[in-house]
């Protein structure tokens, strides 16, 4: 018998773990994408139970009370250019902008890593096939292509989202191809294949498991830009249309009021700036705690 | 190099033509037929038939296609139904407009870019390294529509400095001071961006090839920091021009937002309007123009990038 | 000089005994794509027609330098890659054949496993030490809880403790702890042809002794047929009945190891030995054994492969493949010198 090599304690403790629960652990560690983490749970509760926290009606206001500045009577972040209080409008605003800056991303990855994998296992000419019509609409830039897509659409959310997804699947499934063809040449494929596994077989035990998790990683980091645009669309009234609150759209019908009350139109933005540093700072720190265990 | 250029070439042209189908076509996405955004509904049958036949609306839509992508490559993009002026005219003079933004844009957004990011490299783990990743996070975080206003608020509306919207007195770009305050909110709004994913890309490259051996090699032998300098330029030339020749591409093609906050009379304000009067000629005229300029431009970058790397093989 | 004609290509084993493995004129070109508008630059022969024999329970060593087609020629053995040309045939049936003459791939990959040589790259990651051994028998039918049954057994053989193993990720094991990871991921689907690829080559010399003595144990244990493809002279010799020497894709010499080592007969084999180094001062190489660059194998010159740097070679090596001859017993050699009548200087007369 052998004895291992590396110290029986360091061993124990990484098994007794598993591979989730140490990237967790990991992931924990970092203080700054734990404050990030933080935020942003608390940001996803106050959309979820805007009902419950938010003091006042988001659609109703009084034009009386217009473009009050910060830390008038009653609003302590002011109010929007039809009296409605700042304060609820960002707690509601959160749910929408969240909503279409999350759900483009979900559904391009489930698209284009579908599309990437299969792309990337088949090889030959189903690999050229679909990547060479993913180039085309990679060959257009994305604020550029979602604007347009949008905007033959027509304004709002639904065909905004689609439009995001469609600008999000070409990177992803470019990404998923590329992985997947990486590990597909990897010995221990190789040694699936002698074994007289099925492609079905090998794709499901050994190709998935290791092409999701980098597409995940890379999917994070398109969260971000996801919302930035998103807020864009509807910033460039393509997407969100009043008196919904969402921020990209408050930031819209705020702009004319920044002579009168500039701080208060700025709020919005700020909201979008801080979830999307957030989100960045996670999806970093996420690819950090699942690096080193490759 | 040359056959590589035209293989390059070769690969590149179905692409542009599947982009101009694409452009075509997002027109038809929108339900309804595209003429009924601009008739009054009480229109008279005759008159949308008379209409649809000067827009040549009542061909088949592959014959459309043909026609439009014929016209256009002879530069006759339409005529556009808003303002009656041809398209390539229009597009034209806005074109302009967003060169200069894109120029100023990038000459700030590069310059910075590669300062910080050769600074951080060179200075893997100081605090200065860790500040200027943490601008470069930030940079890429903004809604640069969002830092736009906040830049109008702060300048403009607050100390008066520079003013807040439009190109300039003339609507024309000329070298003078009156039109360099115009331009200057707007290039830094827009040079954001670029500048952290720079300042990124130029760190991560920089510190890697310092990390290399062949680096610790060169000097033990006893070569000048000047010298080390010289090869990291080398070395990180052909990505950093590629990654600035894609900035420069997304500068020119995305620049609707920063446009719409300030006024300025460029392609993507032109596409704002285009969309909202459902203008079809100049909307497909200017996604067009766009989409091909981007193509052109990656394609003018990978054979930059090919001619500088040695490491690729060429034909 | 050329062909297949049935006198010089007698099977190179000793006559009597059966083989378990037969490969005819197996050959494989990778064609060197430039893109859409350059033809093809010419094609890679990374296995030109070789033929040989494995016999039962013995192991065949196959050596050469980079390049000389090993790991080629033990893919095409697997059907990992298809061959170009030529046939496999395990037991007499042919692999990848119609029934009921032939084998279908399925059947013969239960019976010929191969092992890696990169320990790591050759694990899935993120599958427990215990599933990856699993995975083959699961495949071909045996119940979960009965294949990782196995699976701690040959932990157990390999030598090492399925308590502490099996649920172990390959990330945090040694390359040697890997490597016997990988041998009973192969002798779970109880092959009977075990195709060693470099197995050891990654190894540091102390666990690579060890591996090696585990590999003939189990060669005993379990009645196995081995193909062990190595750079390593030494190991070869330490492991091997038989070796093949191939150079650029073509079968060079092949014969009992004594034979090989002790009366080499092709000039490649003679340089191969006299490179390696020698712990004995008297035996220092003054010349090196080889001059002039080692051809690319692609679009191989006509003639002897090895004429370019062959210190006894002549014109009439240029003119076709020379053929494998008898050079011993149950040796043969692919050189014309050995061949008689080939019209060489150095060749017996016919």
């Amino acid at each position: 018998m052998n004895t291992p090599s590396i110290p029986e304690k360091v061993v124990a403790a990484a098994t007794a773990r598993g591979y989730w629960k140490s990237v967790f652990f990991r992931l924990m560690r970092d203080k700054v994408t734990v404050v990030c983490l933080l935020v942003l749970l608390a940001v996803v509760f106050m959309a979820i139970f805007a009902p419950l926290i938010a003091p006042y009606d988001p659609f109703k206001g009084s034009i009386l009370k217009r473009l009050l500045p910060f830390g008038s009577e009653g609003f302590p972040l002011g109010t929007d250019e039809l009296g409605r209080d700042m304060i609820t409008r960002l707690i509601y605003g959160g749910r929408l902008s969240l909503v279409m800056g999350i759900t483009p991303v979900i559904a391009a990855l489930v698209i284009g890593a579908f599309l990437g994998i299969i792309a990337g296992f088949m090889g030959g000419h189903t690999n050229t096939a679909i990547m060479r019509t993913i180039d085309v609409f990679y060959a257009f830039p994305s604020v550029l292509l979602a604007v347009a897509i949008s905007g033959a659409l027509g304004a709002g959310i639904f065909n905004a989202m689609v439009a995001l997804t469609v600008v999000f699947i070409p990177p992803i499934a470019r990404v998923s191809e590329s992985v997947t063809t990486q590990v597909r040449s990897l010995d221990f494929v190789e040694a699936a294949r002698a074994s007289g596994a099925s492609s079905l077989t090998i794709i499901r035990v050994h190709i998935l498991g290791n092409v999701l998790g980098p597409v995940f990683i890379y999917s994070t980091s398109l969260i971000s830009v996801s919302m930035i645009l998103a807020s864009g669309l509807s910033f460039l009234g393509l997407g969100t249309k009043p008196p919904e609150a969402e921020w990209g759209l408050m930031l819209n019908t705020l702009r004319t009021a920044i002579y009168l009350n500039p701080w208060v139109a700025a709020l919005p933005g700020t909201m979008i700036f801080i979830v999307s540093i957030c989100f960045n700072m996670l999806a970093d720190g996420l690819r950090s705690a699942m690096d080193v265990t490759q | 190099m040359f056959f590589y250029f035209l293989k390059r070439l070769g690969l590149v042209i179905p692409i542009a033509i599947s982009v101009t189908v694409v452009c075509f076509s997002l027109v038809y996405l929108a339900p309804g037929d595209p003429l009924s955004a601009i008739l009054p509904s009480d229109a008279s049958i005759e008159l949308i038939e008379k209409l649809k036949k000067e827009y040549g609306l009542d061909k088949p839509i592959p014959v459309q296609y043909v026609i439009w992508l014929g016209k256009a490559l002879i530069g006759d993009l339409g005529t556009s139904i808003a303002t009656g002026r041809p398209v390539s005219s229009e597009i034209g003079r806005a074109i302009s407009n967003t060169l200069v933004l894109a120029f100023f844009g990038s000459a700030i957004g590069f310059s910075l870019g590669l300062a910080f990011g050769t600074i951080a490299g060179y200075k893997q783990g100081s605090w200065i390294d860790k500040t200027v990743t943490g601008i470069a996070v930030a940079g890429v975080s903004v809604p640069h529509y969002w830092l736009g206003m906040v830049l109008v608020i702060i300048f403009s509306v607050i100390l008066g400095w520079l003013p807040a919207m439009g190109a300039g007195p003339s609507g024309e770009w000329a070298w003078d001071l009156e039109h360099i305050k115009h331009v200057l909110l707007p290039a830094i709004t827009i040079s954001v961006i670029p500048t952290a994913i720079v300042t990124r890309t130029v760190r991560a490259l920089v510190a890697d090839i310092l990390g290399r051996e062949f680096v610790t090699a060169l000097r033990a032998k006893g070569l000048t920091d000047r010298g080390v300098f010289i090869h990291v330029v080398k070395n990180a030339a052909p990505t950093s021009l590629a990654v600035m020749g894609v900035q420069l591409g997304y500068l020119m093609g995305g620049s609707i937002l920063v446009e719409t906050v300030f006024s300025w009379p460029g392609t993507g304000f032109l596409l704002n309007t285009a969309i909202f009067q459902r203008d079809i000629p100049l909307l497909q005229g200017t996604i067009l123009v766009l989409a091909l300029f981007f193509v052109g431009l990656n394609l003018v970058v990978d054979l930059i990038q090919t001619a500088l790397d040695p490491r690729i093989k060429r034909a | 000089m050329t062909g297949s004609a049935q006198g010089d290509k007698a099977p190179p084993y000793p006559p009597g005994a059966r083989p378990i493995l037969e490969v005819r004129e197996l050959r494989k070109h990778f064609p060197l794509k430039t893109g859409m508008f350059g033809q093809g630059a010419g094609t890679v022969h990374a296995v030109d027609d070789i033929s040989f024999s494995v016999m039962t329970g013995e192991t065949l060593g196959i050596v050469g330098e980079s390049g000389c087609g090993k790991s080629t020629t033990a893919r095409l053995l697997m059907r990992l890659i298809d061959p170009d040309a030529g046939r496999v045939l395990l037991d007499g049936k042919g692999i990848a054949e119609p029934a009921p003459t032939g084998l279908e791939v399925r059947d013969a990959r239960r019976q010929m496993q191969m092992v890696f040589q990169d320990s790591f790259a050759s694990l899935n990651p993120r599958l427990t030490i215990e599933d990856s051994i699993a995975f083959g028998p699961i495949v071909h039918g045996l119940p979960t809880k009965q294949a990782k049954a196995r699976a701690r057994e040959l932990l157990n053989k390999v030598g090492l403790a399925p308590e502490r193993f099996a649920a172990r990720y390959p990330h945090e094991l040694s390359g040697g702890q890997r490597q016997r990871i990988n041998i009973a991921r192969a002798l779970a689907l109880e092959p009977r042809i075990v195709i060693l690829d470099e197995a050891v080559s990654a190894l540091d010399k102390s666990v690579e002794a060890q591996v090696l003595n585990l590999l003939l144990d189990l060669k005993k244990e379990f009645g196995l047929t081995y193909l062990f493809i190595s750079h390593d002279l030494n190991v070869v010799r330490y492991m091997s009945d038989r070796v093949m020497v191939m150079y650029l894709g073509k079968v060079a010499e092949i014969g009992p190891v004594e034979s090989i080592y002790g009366r080499t007969a092709h000039p490649y084999t003679t340089a191969l030995l006299s490179a390696m180094p020698s712990m004995d001062p008297g035996k220092r190489t003054e010349a090196p054994p080889l001059v002039g660059d080692p051809p690319s194998p692609i679009d191989p010159p006509p003639g002897c492969r090895f004429r370019t740097r062959c210190p006894h070679a002549e014109e009439i090596c240029g003119a076709g493949d020379p053929v494998l001859a008898l050079a011993g017993e149950a040796h043969h050699v692919a050189c014309l010198m050995m061949k008689a009548g080939s019209g060489h200087s150095k060749a017996p007369a016919a």
